[in-house]
């Protein structure tokens, strides 16, 4: 099992979709490292310097419907490849949803008023989350705010991140 | 309690419920290209399993990159190429013989009612038009497809989207999933089915709805599903005339496959699209829609006629139509890429080739090409494409470019005003 902590990069927007997360002119890489520098490379979001912003991130916080588009898995790899093992958001694609567990990284689902909270007491600062799959809780810490939220995770996605992912838990089982 | 169609495909392909709450269903199908399925082959060599569930089964095709652009791309061709023999696949569509997946497959008859489909691309929804449930996967579904032939999913929840009335002249399948897109959001049917209803999808033919069904996935669908008819059987006959005795017998067979009646829906929502306009894309996300006739005047640099939703053969002779007789605006690259081999031999016996060469197009192989900017078109950053693809993200055709999403026909006729308008169909000129 991966780890499920560190620092957060907070993407403050909705329907970030995969070709943002790593464009398809990359898609002809067949090394996954390959990806590292070019993470959200085209991503539309006033402010966010990609070259800077990724650097030391473990963990992506971000609004509605993260990873909506294409199905290429080479979005979560992407992210994987840059030391980022957890995306925390209101919602996602189903696609991405499920690459992230079968590569056995957990997507979590939080109430929008949870995220929103998160925005607002946390993005300003480096922050640092800890996710504790087994007891289905996330600590949210920075130098002025500690926070302690639950969030659900299905037994299916739990058995996903404890093999390790899909290919694992299929070949155990079919 | 009726049942809906794809519940009842679930039924029917359940190999496990792990947990109660996912369904492992047997696969018919596993479809492969080369830009998601190499990296899954060299996962399955990593781990000595390089095998397959059942080669028949496995239908692959190099379409994304073709012919190969770079060496990379040549590498990804040679992987999915040598995989396909020492696996004996035998149904691999190299170059000359490729189209673009979600074209090729139906035509070659693979997709059949019932069928539960999947492939490591998001327009897999495409070939729910014949009554499969058909899902787009990442390359790690993939590879547990091609290894064991089973994939998990929800159950799947369905919203019925009855599309009724009379469509006006010069309006088409993709103004109207273009309004469902609009109505539904980018993410209003996430993790659901959309079944496809209604008498204007009753009237549509197989293009047409795989045009409907392939951008299911753009309002967050898993799967855009039609109900098996007549027209389905009509299209598939060449392919199952050996299984029935007449036509009446295949759709009885077929009938399996319906809905029923008192089917539970999560949603039903009535769409009556007799006034609707064509439609046309702004802004970077599929749902930012509107008229084209609010949007009239943009200046395009280019027009891409093409793709798994508009590069068959009907939406070829519906811009060759508006096309006739007319030149392409000077400023204008004019790209049309017929989606197979079959769909460019029979655009060119039909003089549909001629038209827009004519008319001053380039015609391209068949290929995803241009639609997801890696080759045969990409735009500069700051360029603007009129482009009957079916995503206008941010750098989807080129960084730093904007696409604008529209029918064949409101394509053709921007394409010769230079600028995105109204097609004469429409129009009436
Ligand atoms: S034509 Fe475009 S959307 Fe369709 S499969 Fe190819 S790249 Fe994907």
């Amino acid at each position: 099992m991966k780890e499920f902590k560190g620092n957060v990069l907070f993407l403050d927007r909705s329907d970030i979709n995969t070709d943002e997360i790593i464009p398809a002119r990359y898609l002809t890489e067949i090394e996954k490292i390959a990806l590292k520098p070019h993470l959200l490379e085209d991503l539309k979001l006033d402010g966010f310097d990609p070259k800077k912003d990724i650097a030391a991130k473990s963990i992506v916080v971000t609004r509605e419907n993260f990873g909506c588009g294409s199905s290429r898995e080479h979005a979560p790899w992407a992210l994987e490849v840059n030391g980022i093992h957890v995306v925390i958001a209101v919602s996602f694609a189903r696609i991405f949803r499920q690459n992230m567990f079968n590569c056995g990284m957990p997507a979590i689902e939080l109430p929008e008023n949870e995220i929103n909270d998160m925005f607002d007491l946390f993005s300003n600062d480096l922050t640092h989350i800890s996710v504790d799959v087994e007891k289905e809780e996330i600590i949210v810490r920075s130098e002025s705010h500690i926070k302690k939220t639950g969030f659900r995770m299905s037994s299916f996605d739990k058995a996903l991140i404890q093999t390790g992912g899909w290919v694992g838990y299929a070949d155990q089982h079919y | 309690m009726g049942k809906t169609i794809a519940e009842k495909i679930f039924e029917m392909h359940l190999v496990d419920e792990p947990f109660g709450d996912v369904s492992v269903l047997r696969l018919d199908r596993v479809f492969c290209h080369e830009i998601t399925t190499p990296t899954a082959i060299q996962d399955l060599m990593e781990r000595g399993k390089d095998r397959v569930f059942d080669p028949d089964k496995i239908k692959v095709v190099i379409d994304h990159v073709s012919p190969a652009k770079d060496s990379k791309t040549a590498l990804q061709g040679k992987i999915l190429r040598e995989w396909a023999r020492r696996n004996g696949i035998q149904d691999f569509f190299d170059i000359g013989r490729n189209g673009v997946c979600h074209a090729l497959f139906p035509e070659k008859g693979f997709v059949r009612p019932g069928f539960t489909i999947i492939m490591g691309d998001s327009h897999t929804c495409t070939h729910g038009a014949f009554g499969a449930f058909a899902a787009g996967v990442g390359t790690t579904d993939l590879e547990v497809g091609i290894l064991k032939g089973v994939c998990a999913f929800k159950s799947p929840q369905t919203y019925k989207i009855e599309i009724i009335g009379t469509l006006g002249k010069g309006v088409f399948a993709k103004d109207i999933i273009l309004k469902v897109i609009q109505e539904l959001t980018v993410n209003g049917a996430t993790n659901r089915v959309i079944e496809f209803r209604g008498n204007i999808v009753d009237g549509m033919s197989m293009d047409q709805r795989m045009t409907l069904c392939n951008m299911a996935v753009e309002a967050g669908a898993t799967c855009g599903i039609c109900l098996p008819d007549m027209t389905t059987v009509d299209y598939l006959w060449e392919f199952i005339q050996d299984q029935y005795h007449t036509k009446k017998e295949a759709l009885d067979a077929f009938a399996e496959f319906r809905s029923d009646d008192d089917a539970a829906y999560e949603i039903t929502r009535t769409i009556d699209v007799s006034d609707l306009e064509p439609l046309t894309t702004y802004g970077y996300k599929p749902d930012n829609v509107k008229p084209v006739s609010e949007m009239k005047g943009t200046r395009i640099d280019q027009v891409y006629i093409g793709s798994c939703t508009n590069g068959r053969l009907e939406d070829l002779r519906i811009a060759a139509k508006v096309l006739e007789g007319h030149i392409i605006s000077d400023h204008v690259r004019g790209i049309v890429s017929p989606a197979t081999p079959k769909i460019y031999a029979e655009a060119m016996e039909e003089g549909l080739l001629k038209i827009f060469m004519d008319a001053g197009f380039c015609v391209t192989n068949p290929t995803c090409g241009a639609c997801l900017g890696m080759s045969n078109g990409v735009l500069a950053a700051g360029e603007v494409a009129a482009s009957t693809t079916n995503r206008n993200f941010n750098g989807r055709m080129g960084k730093g470019g904007m696409v604008h999403l529209m029918s064949p026909a409101t394509a053709a006729a921007s394409a010769i005003k230079g600028e995105i308008s109204n097609s004469g169909l429409y129009t009436g000129n």
